[in-house]
C-alpha cells in the first residue's frame, strides 16, 4: 500500500507495458462486493473483480447481465447501494464520472456516442478536454493508431460508419491520457472484419500500456484478447479465470460462444471419453 | 393495375392490392386537375381569412366583399402559379436552385463566394464592414420616424437583448426555457423596488444604473434556485419546470398588490447620470435609450462570443450533442448547464431593468407567458446557436407586424406572423442564419447519414 500513488494529481498514465508493481501492490482497479440497482431491480448482487496493471480483462455476460452497469459504476456515472470501488487502493465510488476522467480513467460508453455533429478532429479535441490544451503527441498516436480517423478528421462524426465512429470513440477516450480504459461492447453491431481489426489495435494499445477492462459478449474476440476474463450472470460473477482457461471451458463455449451443438457435443463426448 | 401486383408473385394478392391502393391515393399519384382544385379551395379560404371581417349587422357582407375583391383574385392567381410552378417546371426550378447552391459551395464562383472570399482574406474589408455597420447602428434612429424609434427601443432593442440571453440557453446549452420572461420581470421589479417606486420601500434608493448589477445578482440567484435541482432533469421536464416558474412569477407579480401593484401596477423612475461636474436625464425621447442599449448590447455580444468560443463554449456544445458522452470526456455537465443558464437569466434581468426604467411604469401584464414564447420563437426563426441569426430572427419578426400595421386588421397580424413560423419551419428548420453545427444537421439529414455501418467492411486498415 505503500507504493500508491496519490490521487490528486496523476496526468501521466503509468510507465510501460506491463511494468508497475509486482503481484503484491494494490491492483489498479478493485471492486468489492458491488451491490448497484435501479430502482427495485438489483442489477449487481456482489460483485468483486479485479485488474492489474498492464492487464486485459475481459467481462463476459449475456445481454442485461449488469456489465454496463459495473462500467457505469466504476466510471462513476452509477453509485453502489453498497461495496467499494477502489482505483489504485483508493475508493473513488461516489466520485461523479467528470471527476474521474482527471484520475485516469477513460469510459468508452456503450453505443459509441460520438459527438454526432462535431468533425472526427473536434471529438478528438473534445476528449482531451480535460487536459487545457490537446496534446500534440496523443492525437499523433490516435492517427497512428487509427490511420482511417485521420483520413476523415474533417469529416461530421455522425456520418461515420459503425465501426469509424467506434475507433473514433476509442481515440476520443485515448485522447485523456488515461490509466485504464473502459469498454463497453466495442463489437457490437459491427462486421466481423471490423471487430477483428478494432481488436487488434486494442492489443496495441494496452502493449503501448494501457490497462483495460473489456467488456463483451462476443466472447471469443475477448478473450483471445484479454488475460483474464470473468462471466457475470444476472448480476453475479458464476466464473473467473485465465483467458484461456475460459476459452475453452466447455460451459463457456456452450453458452457464450454460440456453439451451442458442436461444443455440447463435443463436450459429451469428451465426458463419455473420461 | 393486375399486371403490376401478378408479376410481383404467388400470394402476394391482397398485401400488393393494398399497397395499390395506398399508392393511388398518394398527393402526387393523383390527376393534376384534383391538385389543382385542392390548391384554388385553399385560395378561397385564404381570402376569406385575410379579407375583410365581416359584421353583425349585415352578415354576408364580409362574403360578398372577399368573393368579389381584388384580394380573391390575388390568391387564386397564387395559387394558380404554385401549381403551375409544381406541375410543369418544377425540374427546371430544381435544376436551377442546385446550380446556385453549388455554386455558392464552390466559393470562388458566383458574386456571394467572391464575398466571402474577400472577407476572409482582407482584415480591412471586415474592419471596414464592420465599422459601417456600426454607423448605420449608431445613425439607424436618426433616419426613422418617431414611431419607428419606439419600436425599435421598446421591441427590436429589448428583445434582441433578450434573444441574446435565450440563445445561450437554448442555442448554446440545448435547454428548453420557456420561462425566460420570468426573470425579465425579476428584472423590472428590481427596478421598481430599488428606485423606490414600489409601495414597498427598499433600505436604500438605488439609482437605475446600480440596480442593473443588484438585478444581474438577484437574476443568477433566482436561476441557481430554479436550475439546481431541475436542471438535471432532461429536455421536456426542464420546460415544464420552467413554465411553472414563469406563471409563479406572473401570478405573484399580478396578485400580490399591496407589493407590486399587481395590473395596475408601478411607475418607476428613469435612468439618470449624475457626476457632479455633468449631469444627463433619460427623458421620454426614446434615442437615447437607443443608444444605451446599443452599448449593453453591443457589450453581451463581445463577450457571448468570446464564451462561444472559449472551454465553456466547447463544453455547452458537447452537452448539447450528448450528456453522458460529455461527462465520460470530463465535462462537468450540471455546472455549465446552470452556468448557461443562470446567464440567460441575469440577461434577461438586465433587459427587465431598461424596460422598466424606459417605460416608466410596469404592471404584471407586461410580463405574460407569450413573450416569453415570443422570444423563443425569434431564436428559433433566427437560428438558433448563432448570434447574427437570433438578431436577424428578432429584428424581422418584430418589424414585420410592424409593417403590416397599415395594411392588416390589427387582430390578424399575429395570424400572419404564425403562417410565416409554420412556413420557415417546414421549408427551412434551421431558422434564416443557422450556426454552423445546426448546418451540419440539415445537411446530414439531407444525405440521409445516420449512424449506418456500410463502410469499412470493404476497405481494410491501411497501416
Ligand atoms: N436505467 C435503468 N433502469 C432500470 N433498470 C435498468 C437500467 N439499466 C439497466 N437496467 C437493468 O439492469 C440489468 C443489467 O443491465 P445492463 O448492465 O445494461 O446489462 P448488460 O450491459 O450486461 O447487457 C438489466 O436487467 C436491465 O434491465
Ligand atoms: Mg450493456
Amino acid at each position: 500500500m505503500s507504493a500508491k500513488p496519490s490521487l490528486e494529481k496523476r496526468p501521466e498514465p503509468g510507465p510501460g507495458p506491463g511494468s508497475g508493481p509486482g503481484p503484491d501492490g494494490p491492483p489498479l482497479l478493485e471492486l468489492r462486493d458491488l451491490h448497484v440497482g435501479y430502482g427495485a431491480i438489483e442489477a449487481l448482487k456482489g460483485v468483486d473483480l479485479e485488474v492489474r496493471r498492464g492487464e486485459v480483462v475481459a467481462l463476459l455476460g449475456a445481454n442485461g447481465a449488469g456489465k454496463s452497469t459495473t462500467l457505469k459504476t466504476v466510471s462513476g456515472m452509477l453509485a453502489p447501494r453498497s461495496g467499494e470501488v477502489l482505483l489504485h487502493g483508493e475508493r473513488i465510488d461516489g466520485i461523479t464520472s467528470h471527476q474521474l476522467v482527471r484520475f485516469g480513467l477513460g469510459h468508452v460508453p456503450e453505443g459509441r456516442r460520438v459527438f454526432g455533429r462535431m468533425t472526427v478532429l473536434e471529438n478528438l479535441h473534445m476528449g482531451a478536454y480535460r487536459l487545457r490544451r490537446p496534446d500534440p503527441a496523443d492525437l499523433e498516436r490516435v492517427f497512428a493508431l487509427f490511420p482511417r480517423l485521420h483520413e476523415r478528421r474533417r469529416q461530421v462524426a455522425g456520418t461515420l460508419s459503425g465501426g469509424e465512429q467506434q475507433m473514433l470513440a476509442i481515440g476520443r477516450a485515448l485522447m485523456g491520457k488515461p490509466e485504464l480504459l473502459l469498454l463497453d461492447e466495442p463489437s457490437m453491431g459491427l462486421a466481423p472484419l471490423i471487430v477483428q481489426q478494432i481488436f487488434g489495435i486494442l492489443r496495441e494499445i494496452n502493449e503501448q500500456g494501457t490497462t483495460l477492462l473489456l467488456v463483451e459478449q462476443n466472447a471469443t474476440q475477448a478473450l483471445q484478447l484479454a488475460d483474464r476474463g470473468y462471466v457475470l450472470e444476472t448480476g453475479e460473477l458464476v466464473m473467473s479465470g485465465p483467458a484461456g482457461e475460459l476459452l475453452s471451458d466447455p460451459r463457456i463455449r456452450a453458452a457464450y460462444l454460440g456453439e451451442h451443438v458442436e461444443a455440447e457435443a463435443e463436450a459429451e463426448a469428451e465426458a463419455g471419453r473420461g | 393495375m393486375k399486371a403490376t401486383t401478378v408479376s410481383r408473385g404467388k400470394g402476394g394478392g391482397p398485401d400488393m392490392s393494398a399497397a395499390a391502393r395506398l399508392r393511388a391515393t398518394r398527393w402526387y399519384q393523383q390527376p393534376r386537375w384534383r391538385r389543382l382544385a385542392a390548391l384554388l379551395g385553399t385560395a378561397l379560404l385564404g381570402a376569406q381569412v385575410t379579407g375583410r371581417e365581416g359584421s353583425s349587422s349585415d352578415i354576408f357582407l364580409a362574403l360578398k366583399e372577399n368573393t368579389t375583391g381584388t384580394g380573391m383574385w390575388i390568391w387564386l392567381g397564387g395559387a394558380l402559379l404554385v401549381w403551375v410552378l409544381r406541375e410543369f417546371v418544377s425540374e427546371q426550378l430544381a435544376a436551377g436552385w442546385a446550380g446556385v447552391r453549388e455554386g455558392a459551395r464552390a466559393g470562388a464562383s458566383g458574386p456571394l463566394g467572391r464575398g466571402r472570399e474577400l472577407w476572409r482574406s482582407l482584415p480591412w474589408v471586415r474592419v471596414a464592414a464592420l465599422t459601417a455597420l456600426a454607423v448605420f447602428l449608431v445613425l439607424l434612429p436618426l433616419l426613422v420616424t418617431r414611431h419607428w424609434q419606439q419600436v425599435l427601443v421598446d421591441q427590436i432593442g429589448i428583445y434582441v437583448l433578450l434573444v441574446i440571453g435565450l440563445n445561450v440557453v437554448v442555442g448554446w446549452a440545448g435547454m428548453l426555457d420557456l420561462g425566460f420572461i420570468a426573470f425579465f420581470a425579476i428584472g423590472a421589479y428590481s427596478a421598481a423596488y430599488w428606485t423606490g417606486s414600489l409601495p414597498v420601500e427598499p433600505p436604500v434608493v438605488l439609482n437605475n444604473f446600480l440596480v442593473i448589477p443588484v438585478a444581474v445578482v438577484t437574476c443568477l440567484v433566482a436561476g441557481v434556485l430554479l436550475g439546481a435541482p431541475t436542471l438535471r432533469l432532461r429536455g421536456d421536464y426542464l420546460a415544464i419546470v420552467t413554465l411553472g416558474f414563469h406563471e409563479m412569477v406572473y401570478l405573484a407579480a399580478r396578485n400580490w398588490r399591496d407589493t407590486t401593484g399587481g395590473t395596475s401596477g408601478a411607475s418607476v423612475d428613469r435612468f439618470e447620470i449624475d457626476l457632479g461636474f455633468w449631469s444627463y436625464r433619460w427623458g421620454l425621447d426614446p434615442v437615447p435609450y437607443y443608444w444605451l442599449l446599443l452599448v449593453v448590447i453591443a457589450l453581451l455580444i463581445f463577450l457571448f462570443l468570446r464564451l462561444e468560443h472559449s472551454r465553456v463554449g466547447r463544453a455547452w456544445t458537447a452537452i448539447r450533442e450528448d450528456e453522458v458522452a460529455a461527462a465520460a470526456t470530463g465535462v462537468d455537465t450540471v455546472r455549465f448547464k446552470l452556468l448557461a443558464f443562470a446567464i440567460g437569466a441575469s440577461t434577461s434581468g438586465v433587459a427587465g431593468v431598461i424596460y422598466a426604467s424606459k417605460l416608466g411604469f410596469i404592471n404584471s401584464e407586461l410580463f405574460v407567458l407569450l413573450f416569453s414564447i415570443l422570444v423563443l420563437s425569434y431564436v428559433i426563426f433566427g437560428g438558433m446557436g448563432s448570434i447574427p441569426g437570433v438578431l436577424l430572427g428578432a429584428a424581422i419578426l418584430i418589424w414585420l407586424p410592424e409593417a403590416m400595421r397599415d395594411q392588416v386588421p390589427a387582430q390578424d397580424r399575429f395570424m400572419y406572423l404564425g403562417a410565416l413560423l409554420v412556413v420557415m419551419m417546414i421549408y427551412r428548420p434551421q431558422g434564416l442564419l443557422p450556426s454552423r453545427r445546426r448546418r451540419r444537421e440539415l445537411e446530414m439529414a439531407e444525405e440521409g447519414a445516420g449512424g449506418a455501418d456500410s463502410l469499412g467492411t470493404s476497405e481494410g486498415r491501411r497501416v
